[in-house]
């Protein structure tokens, strides 16, 4: 599966986003991270293969995700769903 | 490829939100980023599908979320907003609510149609035949405005009547019976 990573001075925690390439509110969610400095890695599920498709459906419901995006992984135990900054910057402590 | 303009997409979704009752959502830099997301959706599907949502490029499948979707109306309803938030209705315009977050209303079984490979899809297909039978004894409800006698077959009144702009309010069920006779 093929994750991009955007660098960010804070790497410290794992982050992960889930989104959609034409999800407006994913954008936002990438934003706020790179404004925050925060390192992460990102895929967009709607450009994926339909194998990758497979892999992501059951990784982000393994988690305890559901499947609306964006969603948001960190230290593979938090899950985000949507693109709530309170609580990105709760489990990121920015 | 459709070739469709943003300018198409806004316009189609103004006259849709003046129909209805809906304003679009006040935020330009969102209402932009929305209407493009709708316009790559149905270049790349041939029907403007849900741009917050996975579609599964199956017609029959994405039925619920090409825009403006199943959802709209409760959610607008319920929380002041669709889904994505392009819809909003009149407190959230003028700014005199906020723009809320609102949760998925589609079922995770729907959701999760966008995941099929065609080899499941093809299996799915046969279950969802069978489901249909049980289908026929959810009547859907038939309402008719009572100002200028409109009438729409769905789950719950239109917010506003799309012909006179009657309020809900003036939506009455008619009821319907089906008898066996012979």
């Amino acid at each position: 599966m093929q994750f991009l990573r955007v660098k960010g001075e804070k790497s410290h925690h794992k982050v992960v986003v889930y989104a959609l390439s034409t999800c407006v509110w994913c954008k936002m969610t990438k934003q706020f991270l790179k404004d925050n400095e925060v390192e992460y890695e990102y895929v967009d599920v709607d450009l994926s293969t339909e194998e990758d498709k497979q892999k992501i459906r059951q990784e982000i419901q393994n988690k305890g995700g559901s499947l609306s995006y964006p969603t948001t992984i960190i230290d593979d135990k938090i899950v985000v769903t949507g693109f709530r900054k309170d609580l990105l910057k709760e489990a990121l402590g920015i | 490829m459709t070739g469709i303009t943003i300018e198409q997409v806004r316009k189609r979704a103004e006259a849709d939100a003046k129909t209805y009752g809906y304003f679009l959502t006040p935020d330009a830099e969102l209402l932009q980023g929305l209407l493009e997301g709708l316009r790559v959706n149905e270049e790349r599907y041939g029907y403007a599908s849900c741009p917050c949502r996975l579609a599964s490029g199956n017609f029959d499948y994405d039925r619920d979320i090409i825009c403006s979707c199943d959802y709209r109306d409760p959610d607008v309803a319920e929380f002041g907003a669709c889904y994505c938030r392009l819809y909003v209705n009149k407190d959230v315009y003028e700014g005199k609510a906020e723009l809320p977050s609102v949760p998925e209303r589609r079922s995770l079984e729907k959701q999760a149609r966008a995941f099929l490979t065609p080899a499941t899809a093809k299996e799915e297909k046969h279950e969802a035949a069978a489901g249909e039978e049980k289908m026929i004894e959810i009547i859907p409800k038939i309402w008719y405005c009572k100002q200028c006698g409109y009438m729409v077959f769905r789950d719950d009144p239109p917010f506003i009547c799309p012909i006179c702009k009657a309020k809900k309010e003036f939506f009455a069920e008619v009821k319907t019976r089906i008898d066996f006779l012979g």
